[in-house]
């Protein structure tokens, strides 16, 4: 499979036709091309990973020689590893379900053939970022996915609202890409090269907790706070939901925001040597974890819920990583993408079906109306929950295990937090599907499913969230642990004997299990049980409040930095530049001009004077030469 | 010889516009031999067998001043963005109607001229005569065409600029009377010249002083942003994309090469101002709401990243350096070409007097965000492989200026960003009832433009190889 640099290729020439003949290109032809190369790809991308599967290898190539400057040599490369084929597999698989819906979803918007081409561009980008062989490859998808994140979440841009949350999307992303730019010329002086065959193979002669390597992965761990939206650069996530809700599904659900999760894991080789960076990144998932779980108990914006639960999957996520088990990373990873999107995808289908609204509490007894949205959505629910044999079970088992492994203290808080995670996507379920609609009279009788292209997608992902957990089933259920073995050669570096702790796993199990059903049954008795929604209509107050607004985060961000920086922009030009700097040139200007105006007064004229002052200057000229 | 014959063309196009019978013909002119200046740089860059050979003609052999003028990789790469913007400059001023046009375009072609024999230029005297040359042409440009303000303000940019140029002038002297008699001022023998530390000092400030405030470097950067904002836009165009370029040729020709001892002992406090510059600048664009000031400020913190780069004397710095002074040449007239166009239809260059335009004229749209990737550098576009070499080329030298100098990727995108939504996005005004995207005339001045920020992101090898090897001979000396 010689040819597998294709597999980027298409959605490049999906954008290209798109984008540049747009004037041509209209409707649902742009939607018909874009899916086209996706499925394309996702074609190219199964028969790659049935390739790697069976010969365990990689492929390689270099398409051209991009920057050759003194010893740096930065080949415009791609390579594919079992990590790489599975993250393939994910982005075009979802990527293809999400541009399929999104022909059905966006139909009627007068932009669709922008909205195609932008997505064709993201997918490619994605898939650079993946199929990278080296740094500076991988940060043209990493800043090319922030580029279409930038452009998808600012879509409707006649609305400043829109475009404010694309704008912030890209600046946090842009603070996080300079600890990756710092990251990367970290790793060059110290391994010469920026290739990451030559660096993990280089790294490994390194000993454990060398300062340079911390201050990489630290560096590097920047750039992954910022796209995976972690404390504390996540504030962008939320506000990007302004985009149309396939950009969620697609960006900000299951492929952009877990590409920092796959760049810890491709550099697992130097992570596992800097276990300071490790517990950082440990400590930093579990608390965003946390943060965003609570938050989402209180928002009522279906798509808001979601992001923070995006969120906080997302921390769970990089406690995985923290703790050292990357392929529960990306175990979790890839049952997210599945159900995440599907949640996403979803609340589209109900936002579609309500003309537009998002909020929660003006929808309720939807089930009857979308028989498929409502149960493929019970899927992806339970999925999330973590309720048996559905995918999200297994790798949360998986991760919270070796949580336990790690420290007990730690798997509280983490099972502490799943708990949150059921009870606020079961509030969202019953309160969106169950019970009365409390919606007006019009929005009553426009309810309805959504069409074949939008449910067939749906159905697919609910299949996939159903049984995806099936590719890491542990072996306390007779499995083979399946996903570890094919990422063996990926993650197979381990410089450090770590003692075995056996946690007691049937126990564990069993008590997350009884835990997760009773959050459940909790909110089925606040909100799925009773009628009311009374509670929800008024303001919460107290701590209740405060998760409302959202530890008011965002307001300590505007007086901290952008309010100051304003400020700051003014006073720098107001004073220092005009008075200070200018004033300063023009004050040595103005001096010379009135030193001109007074010596001319010395040109009197009268040769007298003349005479006087030239016989003073002889007189001082002599006096000089006798002094020295 | 092309070479010569490109200096005669232009010299010919800008006589020939000055004594047109029509002055309306003059700007076909102005276009004609622009085009034919850029065709035959092409065929040089085509034809590496070209560009090492010079030119040289005894003027006055007794004084070792010599009419020569030659090519290496940097003044071919500079050759070429000179030849490749001035007819897209000429044609952005096709529709105007200026008083005197024919005195208008042989400004430009004089222009082009002299920037021509800055570049090329092999012996000091020729440098400096072309240098100063350089500033007759702009001066009367902003000073007669320019908007309000013009006499003050141009009056300061020339006294400031030329303030700086003698001490160059200075430097040179005291470079030519160390030469080994009879006395030569062609770089070669000027290289030759072994000073004390104490001259070399002194050299060192005189031209960082002159170069300082061409390029500009904070904090001698005061004139700039009112010369920009008064010039008409073809001076912007000449004065941000080529002649500021001069400056930092000047570091590569003239600095690196004479001054090394004093460059290792003082190189840090010029690098230290121009990262000051990055930041400070920076700033201050956030909230510029003139357009073309905006701009302005931009260009002080990206010439200062070059700057920075440059003088760090290692390879990926200069070839940074070197790149970037081509992609900012490309990007920031781009920025004032689309300025000139937004200005001619809404009578403002102001940001709050615009809003919505994307809604009426997408392709427009389109082009201006395209070019404002290429200044927020993201990859695959133009500014990314300079900014990333020149960031790694001042890592190398100290890893916390870098990190410094680095924050221009993040206000960048802050001040462009928002500048962009704030002009393209929104809901479009009563004030948009006429506006109209982009005329054909446009499209071909903009289209140059972009390929070119595509071309040297994605393949930047072609340019990257054309300065290799005069670089590496730079800090082989």
């Amino acid at each position: 499979m010689q040819a597998f640099w294709l597999i980027p290729f298409f959605p490049l020439l999906g954008f290209l036709v798109t984008g540049l003949g747009f004037r041509r290109i209209r409707g649902q032809l742009a939607g018909g091309i874009a899916s086209m190369a996706v499925l394309l790809s996702f074609l190219l991308s199964l028969i790659v990973f049935f390739e790697i599967r069976s010969t365990g290898g990689s492929l390689n190539t270099l398409l051209f020689e991009w920057m050759k400057v003194g010893t740096l040599n930065i080949g415009f490369s791609f390579s594919v590893d079992p990590l790489s084929s599975l993250m393939l597999l994910v982005v075009t698989g979802v990527g293809f379900l999400i541009h399929l819906y999104s022909m059905g979803y966006m139909k009627h918007d007068e932009g669709q053939t922008r909205f195609f081409s932008y997505m064709n561009l993201f997918m490619f980008s994605m898939l650079v970022l993946v199929m990278a062989s080296n740094f500076v490859v991988m940060f043209i998808g990493w800043e090319g996915v922030g580029l279409c994140s930038y452009l998808l979440i600012g879509f409707w841009f006649r609305d400043h609202e829109n475009n404010n949350a694309a704008k912030k999307a890209f600046i946090m992303n842009r603070i996080g890409d300079l600890g990756f730019l710092i990251g990367m010329f970290m790793i060059f002086k110290a391994f010469g090269s920026l290739e990451y065959a030559v660096v993990f193979e280089k790294a490994k002669a390194f000993s454990i907790g060398d300062p340079t390597i911390v201050a990489i992965t630290l560096f590097l761990f920047i750039g992954a706070v910022g796209k995976s939206a972690q404390i504390p650069l996540f504030t962008w996530l939320p506000d990007a939901m302004a985009g149309p809700t396939p950009v969620s599904a697609l960006i900000h659900a299951a492929t952009m925001v877990t590409a920092g999760v796959y760049m810890v894991a491709r550099c697992n080789v130097l992570y596992v040597l800097a276990p300071f960076s490790l517990q950082l990144i440990a400590i930093t998932g579990l608390a965003t974890a946390l943060l965003a779980a609570s938050i989402a108990l209180y928002q009522n914006d279906i798509k808001k819920v979601l992001a923070y639960s995006t969120i906080s999957q997302l921390g769970y996520m990089f406690l995985a990583l923290g703790v050292g088990s990357f392929t529960g990373a990306v175990f979790h990873l890839t049952t997210h993408a599945f159900f995440k999107a599907l949640l996403f995808l979803g609340a589209g289908s109900v936002i579609h079906a309500m003309g537009g609204e998002q909020d929660i509490r003006k929808m309720g007894g939807l089930s009857g109306k979308m028989k498929i949205t409502y149960f493929t959505f019970l899927i992806a629910t339970l999925a999330i929950a973590g309720i048996p044999p559905l995918s999200g079970f297994f790798s949360k088992d998986e991760i919270l295990l070796k949580v336990f492994e790690f420290s007990p203290l730690m798997w509280g808080l983490a099972l502490a937090g799943a708990l949150l995670t059921a009870f606020y996507m079961f509030r969202l379920f019953f309160l969106t599907f169950t019970g009365k609609f409390r919606g007006t009279k019009e929005q009553d009788e426009h309810l309805h499913e959504s069409p074949r292209v939008m449910t067939v997608p749906l159905m697919i992902l609910a299949v996939l969230a159903a049984f995806g957990g099936f590719i890491g089933i542990p072996h306390l259920f007779g499995g083979e642990m399946q996903l570890e073995k094919f990422l063996a050669p990926v993650f197979s570096f381990h410089p450090q004997v770590t003692e075995e702790v056996h946690a007691p796993e049937w126990m564990l199990l069993i008590v997350t299990i009884a835990l997760t059903l009773t959050a459940i049954y909790l909110a089925y008795n606040k909100f799925g049980r009773k009628q009311s929604t009374e509670a929800e209509m008024t303001e919460p107050t107290g701590f209740a409040g405060v998760l409302s607004r959202k530890y008011y985060i965002d307001e300590i961000y505007d007086s901290l930095f952008v309010k100051p920086g304003l400020w700051l922009s003014t006073q720098f030009h107001k004073i220092l530049e005009v008075k200070i700097i200018d004033g300063f040139v023009n004050g040595i200007g103005n001096t010379v001009i009135r030193a001109g105006n007074t010596f001319r007064l010395l040109q009197t004229g009268n040769t007298g004077f003349y005479l006087f002052m030239m016989v003073i200057g002889i007189i001082l000229i002599l006096f000089f030469n006798l002094v020295i | 010889m092309i070479l010569i014959v490109i200096l005669i063309v232009t010299f010919l196009g800008a006589v020939l516009s000055l004594v047109s019978p029509q002055p309306g013909r003059a700007k076909w002119i102005a276009l004609a031999t622009s085009i034919l200046s850029f065709l035959l740089s092409v065929f040089i860059a085509a034809t590496p067998s070209l560009y090492n050979s010079g030119f040289k003609y005894i003027l006055l052999g007794e004084m070792g001043i010599t009419f020569s003028f030659g090519l290496d990789g940097i003044s071919l790469l500079l050759l070429l963005l000179t030849t490749f913007l001035s007819p897209l400059i000429v044609l952005s001023a096709f529709r105007k109607t200026y008083r005197r046009p024919h005195v208008f375009y042989a400004l430009i072609l004089l222009m082009e001229l002299a920037l021509l024999g800055v570049f090329t230029a092999r012996d000091g005297l020729m440098f400096y005569i072309s240098w100063e040359l350089a500033l007759i042409p702009i001066y009367f440009i902003c000073g007669l065409w320019g908007s309000t303000d013009k006499i003050k303000i141009t009056f300061k940019f020339f006294v400031y600029t030329l303030l700086g140029s003698l001490f160059m002038l200075v430097a040179l002297i005291m470079l030519y009377l160390a030469t080994p008699a009879p006395h030569s001022f062609s770089f070669d023998a000027l290289y030759a010249v072994s000073m004390s530390n104490e001259m070399q000092t002194w050299v060192f400030a005189a031209f960082f002083l002159a170069f300082a405030i061409k390029i500009p470097v904070f904090p001698f950067h005061t004139w700039q942003p009112d010369t920009y904002d008064i010039a008409p836009y073809q001076g912007s165009m000449l004065l941000a994309g080529i002649m500021l370029k001069m400056g930092i040729y000047g570091i590569l020709r003239l600095l690196i090469p004479l001054c090394p001892d004093a460059l290792a002992e003082w190189g840090w406090l010029a690098i230290l101002l121009s990262v000051t510059g990055i930041v400070y600048a920076s700033i201050i664009a956030i909230k510029q709401d003139n357009l073309k000031k905006m701009v302005a400020y931009a260009s002080i913190a990206h010439v200062g990243l070059i700057t920075a780069g440059v003088l760090t004397l290692n390879i990926q710095g200069l070839q940074g350096g070197t790149l970037q002074m081509i992609s900012h040449g490309i990007n920031v007239v781009g920025l004032f070409a689309m300025i000139e166009m937004l200005h001619v239809r809404l009578k403002s260059k102001n940001i709050s007097d615009m809003g919505g335009i994307a809604t009426k004229a997408p392709i427009m749209a389109a082009f201006f965000m395209i070019i404002i990737l290429g200044t927020v550098a993201l990859p695959l576009t133009n500014g990314f492989v300079g900014e990333f070499l020149l960031l790694l080329g001042l890592f190398e030298y100290k890893a916390w200026v870098a990190v410094i100098a680095g924050l221009t990727i993040i206000f960048t995108a802050i001040y462009l960003l928002w500048m962009n939504q704030r002009v393209m996005f929104g809901k479009p005004g009563d004030n948009l009832a006429e506006f109209k995207d982009l005329s054909t005339r446009e499209i071909l001045i903009l289209s140059p433009l972009v390929i070119m920020i595509f071309w040297i992101g994605i393949y930047p090898s072609t340019f990257l190889h054309i300065a290799e090897p005069a670089l590496l001979q730079l800090i082989g000396r």
